[in-house]
């Protein structure tokens, strides 16, 4: 032990140096698997390439491409649309729960755990089990429906009901989140409020209005921030229950990223894409970082 | 877990959540018992599932069939050395963050943190090509390496080691002991709470990754269980084993929800933390 000690306090280089030693494993991790992959993805989205290599370096080409492919526009907007469709519910209804559920009891401890449970599975898990609810032949939905005499309903497969049917299985799958993050800042509000509030017989609507939802508005501000940037992502859902049908009605950025670098293997294309989902993804993470960092000021 | 209402919420409120929590939990019973019944009865009409007779025959079926056990294997294999790979590079940057003076070092901790923004669509084309290039897709290398650059870690880690007093270092360093030493022997063991919340999430999101398995994955030897799961899926419209699918649904989905409910503590504040960072 003491030689090794001497040595790590030998020489003035070896001091100053050694403990970068400690963060130079990740680090090199660091530039192979990000740094690295995201300056061959840009210079990749100014080229022609295909599965055998760069063909030509066409500049911005591939950009104002994009922004003419009615696929590509009509993607964006689904995108939009699914955000638009999941996260206010998300927001909403996991505040809801969270203001339930706040409560030391056992039955709030059992409603919480089943609640999250959908959370920990994987997204093939997730969509074999909601293709089975809702497929018309014989899918939970279509039993029920038949109970009260109802036909059944293609819900995958109708233009206006598919990507409102992938909401609802994403909003199945991820509730647990936004109410465990409002569970845990409903914490943080502090009790004396509230003992103070019922001192002066104030109603229970009132101390929600007066007190819980101006102390938790920072969080509410950081969940909505927080499910844009996830559902803005949305894949393996609709890859797998509608494969962006009918009529490409379904399919978001992400999904005709990969088609169009795995299917049709133009990956300067795909890049370029790519560059546009991450430009977007870059202002909500920034929009998060201000108000994260902001979270613990007085 | 302290609360701020010390009385019960409205009792409309709690018959509310708990109808909505059965609503939540029928698709799950759904496909379990989808799962017990005989493929050919449920061809013929699958609200057969609501009477016997039921059957172990699937989960026999998965047991015969080699497939998705190997896909159980890889994920279990994958899983593991990528959580052990984060615990351990993590737990060593965010020392070397918090508590050593090198060069560059605030600026080098900045630009990591600058990675937590980037998406994994903006480098997963690259990363396709540089895996082709090294020839090493279908590798375990190639499924676990890419999770080991996760920022989270390292920021996770870094906060830890802040958070703890600097008198117990100095006073180790006095009594001669060495960097590395310190790290290991006293350091390290006062994180094990952070250890637990990172290496549980790191697994989860080893287990439930999928667009970079997809594309780097190909060999069906070497798909992850969530993978082939989601392969066996892409046929399903020609399926006649539903009850042989709900059962591969039910093997894949219980690992998860098993762990879930042993470290349920550890799991919510993970994910909870990793979202709010």
């Amino acid at each position: 032990m003491t030689t090794r000690s001497s040595a790590l306090r030998g020489s003035g280089t070896w001091n100053r140096w050694s403990g970068a030693l400690f963060v130079a494993p990740y680090v090199a991790i660091f530039v192979l698997m990000l740094v690295i992959p995201l300056c061959i993805g840009i210079r990749l989205s100014m080229t022609r390439s295909d599965l055998f290599g760069i063909k030509e370096f066409v500049g911005l080409e591939n950009f104002s491409r994009l922004f003419g492919d009615p696929v590509f526009l009509q993607a964006v907007w689904n995108t939009f649309y699914f955000v638009l469709l999941t996260v206010p519910v998300l927001t909403v209804t996991g505040l809801a729960l969270a203001l339930v559920l706040n409560h030391q009891s056992r039955w709030a401890a059992v409603l919480r755990a089943m609640f999250f449970a959908s959370t920990v599975l994987s997204v093939a898990v997730v969509t074999l089990i909601w293709r089975l609810v809702l497929i018309p032949e014989g899918g939970l939905v279509a039993v029920l429906a038949r109970v009260v005499g109802k036909a059944p309903v293609a819900f995958l497969g109708e233009q206006a009901l598919a990507m409102p049917s992938i909401a609802v299985t994403t909003i199945w799958w991820g509730i647990g989140l936004p109410m465990v993050l409002f569970l845990a800042a409903l914490q943080q509000v502090p009790r004396d409020l509230y003992e103070a509030a019922a001192l002066d017989n104030a109603s229970r609507a009132r101390m929600l209005m007066s007190i819980t939802l101006p102390s938790i508005r920072r969080t509410v501000v950081l969940v909505v921030i927080v499910e844009i940037i996830l559902q803005f992502q949305l894949f393996g859902q609709a890859q797998l229950m509608t494969g962006g049908g009918p009529n490409n009605s379904t399919r978001p950025m992400v999904l005709f990223i990969y088609e169009t670098g795995w299917k049709q293997w133009q990956l300067g294309y795909a890049a370029a894409a790519a560059q546009v989902l991450f430009a977007m993804i870059a202002i909500a993470a920034m929009a998060q970082y201000y108000f994260s960092s902001r979270k613990n000021a007085p | 877990m302290s609360t701020a209402f010390r009385s019960r919420p409205p009792r409309m409120a709690i018959a509310l959540v708990t109808l909505a929590a059965i609503v939540m939990l029928t698709p799950m019973l759904w496909v379990m018992i989808l799962s017990f019944k005989n493929n050919a009865a449920l061809m013929a009409d699958t609200s057969s599932a609501f009477s016997p007779p039921w059957t172990l025959a699937n989960y026999r079926s998965i047991l015969g069939e080699g497939q998705v056990f190997t896909w159980l294997m890889n994920s279990v294999v994958v899983s593991l050395a990528m959580t052990a790979g984060v615990l351990l590079l993590a737990s060593l940057a965010g020392y070397g963050f918090a508590r050593l003076e090198f060069p560059g070092r605030r600026l080098l901790f900045v630009v990591v943190l600058f990675g937590l923004a980037i998406p994994e669509q903006a480098v997963i084309i690259g990363r396709h090509q540089m895996f082709s290039a090294a020839s090493l897709h279908n590798t375990y290398a190639a499924l676990v390496l890419p999770g080991l650059a996760m920022p989270f870690g390292v920021f996770l880690m870094t906060q830890y080691f802040r958070a703890i007093p600097r008198e117990i270092d100095e006073a180790a360093l006095l009594d001669g002991a060495s960097r590395l030493r310190i790290f290991w022997r006293i350091l390290l063991p006062l994180t094990l709470p952070a250890q637990a919340t990172l290496g549980i999430f790191t697994f989860f999101h080893a287990w439930n990754d999928y667009w970079w398995p997809l594309i780097s994955a190909t060999d069906r030897d070497m798909l992850t269980l969530t993978v082939g799961i989601a392969a066996t899926q892409m046929n399903f419209a020609q399926t006649e084993g539903l009850g042989f699918l709900m059962a591969q649904a039910v093997f894949a989905g219980l690992p998860t929800l098993l762990v879930y409910l042993a470290f349920q503590k550890y799991i919510v504040r993970a994910v909870a933390g990793a979202a709010g960072q």
